[in-house]
């Protein structure tokens, strides 16, 4: 084994037996935001052997507070979260495979690319992708690391498809308001505290050393210094439709329609046509140059203007649509875009 | 009413008797949250009835979504 990985190595839990583990484990990150580019970070020069990490999103200025593999050249060209994480890490750790999707989980991507992982890390920024991240690390029977931060809180927990409780088993627990969006911001030290304990329950996981999960629902607000470890075990519902005895999956029936969705605190209208589609980026920039649009590209995806707002079309037929949280006005923006280029 | 939220000492006023009001006193009715009163999770059902009495050990979890 390479000297490279000489510390942990040396570190009990791990050694040389779990160290030949870890290169060969494939590892999923959903999001490659402030959890997703932390957790990868870590895992990359721990040496994993593959990492797949999807994003939807591009990287902008406001994401360098604590998004960490990113640089202002990244936000500069507007690079897909996906391209760029990817880039920086096979420059930390050239011997990962990394595999970097730019599009939105659905459950035939999750199918494709995530269903051989040996663990899966939320790192998603809504409940809604969760709970359909949760419904499919169930169908495939792959642990998951749920985490979430906001403010100067954190929270996660690890899920064990029919062991623990699930995420819905979890929420169903709670008054659920469906505007769970909440603008309050947030601090790079609890998304950091939160990505260093979804990665050290990844390692337990990769060295197959269960004894060691934590097992606990674990919660922090670093500035008022609360500190909680719940026993949420008793929440393991069997008549749960996510993980009981008679599951349906309830989060998987897609819509054949278009998806739309406001990113929260974003003003950002996000959409998702039925079917991916496979964009030519050139041929699309000179349609929208001929419709006197202006168009910038940086080969994944083209920034134009419409109407006053800002749209970006990625190569999938995805679109964000800036400056609204309107999404039928978005949609017709869109609408209006698409049919300039099936015309032109 | 004196009672441990989070691992801090706090004075309820006296009208807060229940895990509703609890929840009323903090401005956090909207929030996502499992509550622990005692080591033991209390049903969301049971808020409203549920009592609080002196000395209780309350843990409350926001299930906050960024990331």
């Amino acid at each position: 084994m390479s000297s490279r990985y000489d510390r942990q190595i040396r570190f009990d839990g791990i050694g040389e037996k779990g160290q030949e583990k870890i290169v060969m484990k494939h590892v999923g990150i959903i999001g490659a935001g402030a959890l997703g580019t932390h957790v990868a970070e870590t895992l990359v020069r721990a040496g994993i052997g593959y990492l797949s990490i999807i994003d939807r999103d591009y990287v902008e200025y406001s994401n360098l507070q604590r998004q960490c593999l990113y640089t202002e050249r990244d936000a500069e060209d507007a690079l897909p979260k996906a391209i760029a994480a990817k880039k920086h890490l096979e420059q930390i750790n050239q011997n990962v495979h990394v595999n970097a999707i730019v599009g939105e989980l659905s459950g035939q991507l999750f199918s494709d690319k995530f269903s051989i992982c040996d663990v899966i890390v939320d790192a998603t920024d809504n409940f809604e992708t969760r709970l359909v991240l949760n419904d499919l690390a169930i169908k495939y029977k792959i642990p998951w690391i749920f985490g979430g931060c906001l403010g100067s809180k954190g929270l996660t927990y690890s899920i064990i498809p029919d062991e623990t409780p699930c995420l819905s088993c979890l929420m169903n627990h709670m008054p659920f308001s469906n505007d769970s969006c909440d603008l309050s911001g947030v601090i790079a030290p609890i998304v950091e505290w939160v990505a260093t304990q979804q990665v050290v329950e990844v390692f337990k996981l990769l060295v197959e050393d269960h004894s060691a999960l934590r097992g606990t629902l674990l919660y922090e607000d670093m500035w008022t210094n609360e500190h909680i470890s719940m026993n949420v075990q008793t929440l393991k519902n069997p008549h749960c439709p996510s993980c009981g005895r008679h599951r349906t999956h309830p989060y998987l029936s897609e819509s054949k329609r278009y998806r739309t969705s406001v990113l929260c605190g974003r003003d950002t209208v996000h959409i998702r046509p039925e079917e991916n589609m496979k964009l030519d980026m050139l041929d699309m920039k000179q349609k929208l140059l001929k419709n006197e649009l202006p168009c910038v590209d940086n080969g994944f995806l083209l920034h134009t203007c419409i109407e006053g707002h800002r749209l970006i079309l990625f190569q999938d037929g995805r679109a964000l649509i800036h400056n609204t949280s309107d999404m039928k006005w978005a949609m017709k923006l869109y609408k209006e875009v698409i049919g300039k280029l099936e015309h032109a | 009413m004196n009672v441990t939220i989070n691992g801090q000492d706090v004075q309820l006023p006296e009208h807060v008797r229940t895990i509703s009001g609890i929840r009323k006193h903090f401005n956090i009715e909207q929030a996502l949250t499992i509550i622990e009163q005692n080591k033991k999770i209390v049903d969301k059902n049971r808020y409203d009835s549920q009592p609080i009495s002196d000395g209780d050990r309350i843990e409350i979890v926001h299930f906050v979504g960024g990331g």
